[in-house]
């Protein structure tokens, strides 16, 4: 049943390789950090259109067997910087939609990864209530 | 689910710096026995629920998250849903309305002399005040030092604070409470005065002096306390309906009810100040995550290339999703956090035919934008100008995400001026937000070209008023919300002139 109303599970490969392409640090995440990360996205899918998030499965979808056609190979079986030309042609695609698509894929990969505690925390990023108390001890 | 009645005198739909200022403005009329509710859609936090956490609050504070798409999915807007409206998540900068605007809005009996007036008593009441020196953090400084040395006239913002202990996080709701909003100062006074403020409830039409709205329950997990009122379905009878849902909202509302037939302008005439952020790598760690983020702005060039600088410092998800491409690149500037310098590009757009609100088959908003050239010379004109200042000010690198290649080393600065000629402005592509809305209810003489008169009453409709940043005309050029407060000030004041007619 869960299973079900996952908007990801479908999907899950393809979306896993499309993060850690827009965000190589990914690669390093565990299992409990990738459910992490899709917690967040599915949230936010969660209070889109039923039609937003079809829409974004069939792009999913699309990017997975778009590569057949030049590399004779899935996306996901792709190598690193192959995948990167796949994407970096999505994201300055001559038609708006496409590229207005890509966005909205690249958005919620950087929101599963950079929406996470920790991942704020690797980069330095440390907010205190407290402010310049906090920086002054 | 059988519909619950109920009866009031004022019913004030949004608790923003439109409708907190009504209900404040006419809650001394609860003394006389004059019943007002104040219906806000979002829900009324704790202080103690205000955590920081990005995500979190924004799920919390914001209508969609702070993503609201518009329908050409090129650009999001970022408008609270909570007690406070958007006053609880601005970060309190607080100006005086600019008289060459108000002129050139040239709206009949609304006058520069009359709106500065009224702002001032809001600046006097919110505690607006310039922080001290040494409450300003680098990147604040490092904008100022790279501004003055190319001769930029850099100004330093008001702002409403009252308290501030630079936890950085206006934003995402001051965690100190701060920041002197709707939620602080208005909203409490009214309800000390016998104001009845209802969260969770929202309006979902208006009919001839009757306010239909749906309260909801409080959904498990998420924060706020539960709506004073049982959920279910009302219907609200009120002698006098003020509309201060903002642009986006008060505009659908009206759509949806039917009043567009005999008002052809209502949500035409949308404007937003388009914006995107602009990031630069310095070599060392700068206070930039502390102290408040905005306290200094350049306006000099708002009339020839159409664009303001701010500063600015957002959260890291928000930072990774204003920058534009991925990989490598983007991470290099993402891991370098604590050297990152930020400045927010807004551009100064005017009204257009095809920028508008609209509402879909379920009476849902739907907002039409499409970039201007000017506004698009205006967002490249302030991506190279932000740069310059950025290097200026001493940093490394900056990410300008108008360039065919968005990273430029310090080493190849005169790269900036070639990007001028040859920009790389695709819409879909650049990470393009506004927090700036306005229009949709303009205010004017005539029905065929205004939605209200100068005082905000509906032309037609003598029970039924707006009062928020939907009346502006046209774009306001700077931060809006101590106009949107006067000009509520004077519908406050239309309304307790018209009481005695209307009651």
């Amino acid at each position: 049943m869960e299973q079900s109303r996952s908007v990801l599970a479908p999907v899950r490969d393809v979306f896993r390789a499309v993060v850690v392409t827009v965000v190589p640090e990914a690669k390093q995440l565990d299992e409990s950090g990738w459910l992490a990360l899709e917690a967040l996205v599915e949230d936010a899918l969660a209070i889109r259109p039923p039609a937003l998030r079809r829409q974004l499965q069939l792009f999913l979808r699309a990017i997975e067997w778009l590569p057949v056609v030049r590399y004779g190979r899935t996306f996901t079986a792709l190598r690193d910087e192959q995948r990167g030309l796949i994407l970096r042609h999505l994201q300055d695609h001559p038609v708006e939609r496409i590229r207005c698509g890509f966005w909205g894929l690249r958005t919620l990969a950087l929101l599963g990864y950079y929406g996470r505690p920790e991942a704020a925390y690797a980069i330095g990023y440390c907010p205190e209530a407290r402010g310049w108390e906090a920086v002054q001890g | 689910m059988k519909m619950k009645r109920c009866s009031y005198d004022i019913v004030i739909i949004g608790s923003g710096a439109g409708g907190g200022t009504v209900a404040q403005e006419l809650s001394s009329l609860c003394r006389d026995g004059a019943r007002i509710a104040v219906l806000e859609k979002g829900p009324k936090l704790r202080d103690e629920e205000f955590t920081g956490r990005e995500v979190e609050m924004a799920t919390a504070l914001y209508e969609d998250g702070g993503g609201f798409l518009t329908a050409e999915q090129t650009m999001t807007l970022a408008f609270g849903s909570a007690y406070g409206g958007s006053t609880v998540v601005y970060t309190g900068t607080s100006l005086l309305p600019p008289q060459r605007v108000l002129e050139r809005w040239n709206v009949p009996g609304l006058s520069f002399a009359d709106v500065e007036q009224r702002a001032r008593k809001y600046v006097a009441e919110n505690n607006v005040h310039l922080l001290e020196e040494s409450l300003l953090n680098e990147n604040n400084q490092l904008f100022v030092s790279g501004c003055r040395q190319l001769g930029y006239r850099v100004e330093q913002f008001p702002v409403n604070l009252k308290g501030c202990r630079g936890s950085s996080l206006c934003n995402l709701g001051c965690p100190n409470q701060a920041k002197q909003g709707t939620n602080r100062v208005q909203l409490p006074r009214a309800e000390q005065n016998g104001v009845e403020v209802v969260t969770r409830c929202e309006v979902q039409r208006i009919e001839a002096k009757k306010v239909f709205a749906r309260v909801s329950d409080k959904a498990e997990g998420t924060k706020g306390e539960p709506s004073s009122w049982e959920a279910g379905d009302y219907e609200i009878d009120a002698k006098v309906v003020v509309v201060c849902a903002g642009a986006v909202n008060s505009s659908a509302l009206l759509l949806r009810s039917g009043f567009g037939r005999s008002l052809p302008r209502l949500g035409r005439g949308f404007t937003c100040h388009p914006a995107f952020i602009m990031v630069a790598e310095h070599d060392r760690p700068i206070t930039n995550a502390v102290g408040h983020p905005k306290s200094f702005y350049l306006d000099q060039f708002a009339e020839s290339d159409h664009f303001l600088l701010e500063t600015c410092m957002y959260f890291p998800f928000t930072t990774a999703k204003a920058m534009t491409g991925f990989g490598e690149e983007h991470s290099r500037f993402m891991r370098a956090f604590p050297r990152l310098q930020m400045i927010l590009v807004l551009a100064c757009d005017e009204v257009h035919d095809h920028n508008r609100v609209t509402i879909d088959g379920n009476g849902r908003p739907v907002v039409h934008y499409r970039f201007t050239p000017e506004v698009i010379h205006g967002l490249v004109q302030g991506a190279i100008t932000s740069a310059k200042i950025s290097f200026a000010a001493g940093a490394i690198r900056a990410h300008v995400p108008v360039s065919h290649s968005p990273t430029i080393e310090r080493a190849d600065a005169q790269r900036l001026d070639q990007i001028a000629q040859n920009p790389d402005f695709k819409p879909g592509k650049l990470s393009i937000a506004s927090a700036h809305l306005q229009g949709g209810c303009a205010m004017g003489s005539d029905p065929a070209d205004s939605v209200t008169d100068s005082l905000g009453r509906v032309h037609g409709v003598p029970w039924l008023y707006v009062a928020d940043s939907s009346l502006f005309p046209n774009s306001l050029e700077i931060n809006p919300y101590l106009t949107i407060m006067a000009l509520a000030d004077r519908v406050a004041e239309t309304v307790r002139e018209d009481m005695r007619s209307l009651l």
